[in-house]
């Protein structure tokens, strides 16, 4: 668990220093999951360093990160308590725009993936349970 | 309360012991209301625990700075939680594989379709400029969102409280929105939830299936990328 967990401390380490030295419009953490996702392919026992990441341990540390995403969520949500005062400037017109936005993003992302997938004769069909 | 019990409130509550505890009770509380009613969108756990805490806040007097002191140490943990979005998609990889184009075209699309909507119904319902940049990349993760809208001249703060919102009530809209609309591709399902509500819809699909979060993860890391090169000249066309 304690060499997963530096593990993945050391990929955000490596993908914030990346994001802030090229200036690049990404957070640290998501090169850091690029980077993690890369030594999770190296080839099985060449390195101790691609044994290490295919122990039990990064997996583990994983697992238990992703297994209550949401709750990370509430700290800066709690926030949006305390900034009503900017939505009640803008009022209805702001909910509207969020709610709509929103809708059309999620249909049209949706089935333009599954417009294409249908086109290339892609399914989840042998995937989902 | 007495002078002792009010005391004890003063110190515990400038703990961040405190509202750390506080923030896990919530959290603890939503999510057994969203496991009884088996996942039901509208119980998100989110949702439910931002109010609670928020009101609990409010009540107390107690400022937000305060509240984050233990908060943060929960908050902290988003990072190594996004880069742990690695092992769903390794263990997804050759399923991701075969969604290659799928993925790209739905990542153009929607991140087009993202940025223009919210400005086009914003302008329609006679927002000011400046909450039109602001509400701009409403769709990726805040950190990001944040530093888009800033460089552009918007307000970061109605930024962050825009993605935040627009996370929840996508988490909350999606799945009856996609049984509505007939949609049972798991892997369109996730990348959707990804694009329009990043993290906040990441955590709602990893609810609904670990291969509905893997793509939605998918889908919050690109449109990061893609929405900061694509804001600029779609407020450009639109602003003119």
């Amino acid at each position: 668990m304690i060499v997963g967990l530096f593990l993945i401390l050391v990929c955000q380490l490596v993908g914030e220093a990346l994001a802030r030295g090229t200036g690049l419009p990404v957070p640290g953490p998501v090169i850091g999951m690029g980077l993690l996702f890369v030594l999770l392919l190296l080839p099985e026992g060449r390195t101790p360093l691609a044994r290490e990441t295919r122990e039990e341990s990064v997996p583990g540390a994983c697992r238990g990160l992703l297994a209550h995403l949401s709750l990370l969520f509430v700290p800066a949500g709690v926030g949006v308590v305390q900034r009503l005062d900017l939505l009640a400037a803008h009022g209805i017109g702001y909910a509207v725009t969020l709610i709509g936005s929103t809708l059309i993003t999620l249909t049209v992302t949706a089935l333009a993936f599954r417009f294409t997938a249908r086109l290339i004769g892609s399914s989840d069909e042998e995937t989902a349970p | 309360m007495t002078d002792s019990d009010f005391a004890l409130w003063v110190y515990l509550s400038r703990t961040p012991l405190f509202w750390l505890t506080i923030t896990l009770m919530a959290y603890v509380l939503a999510d057994r209301i969203s496991l009884a009613t088996h996942r039901n969108p509208f119980a998100n756990p989110v949702l439910h625990s931002i109010w609670m805490i928020g009101g609990l806040l409010l009540l107390t007097g107690t400022p937000y700075r305060t509240y984050f002191d233990g908060a943060q140490f929960v908050h902290f943990l988003l990072g190594p939680a996004t880069v742990a979005l690695a092992l769903p998609l390794y263990e997804n990889r050759s399923i991701v594989r075969r969604a290659l184009l799928p993925m790209a075209v739905a990542l153009v699309v929607g991140s087009l379709t993202a940025i223009i909507s919210v400005l086009v119904i914003a302008k329609a319902v006679g927002l000011p400029t400046v909450v039109l940049i602001s509400l701009a990349p409403k769709s990726v993760t805040a950190g990001v969102a944040m530093g888009i809208s800033d460089s552009l001249g918007g307000d970061p703060g109605l930024t962050a409280v825009s993605c935040i919102l627009t996370g929840i009530i996508g988490a909350v809209v999606a799945s009856p929105l996609f049984n509505a609309l007939g949609l049972k591709d798991r892997r369109a399902r996730g990348f959707g939830m990804g694009l329009a509500c990043h993290g906040i819809g990441t955590a709602r699909a990893f609810q609904v299936h670990p291969l509905n979060g893997t793509f939605a993860g998918i889908a919050m890391g690109l449109n990061a990328f893609i929405t900061a090169a694509l804001v600029p000249l779609v407020l450009a066309w639109l602003l003119r």
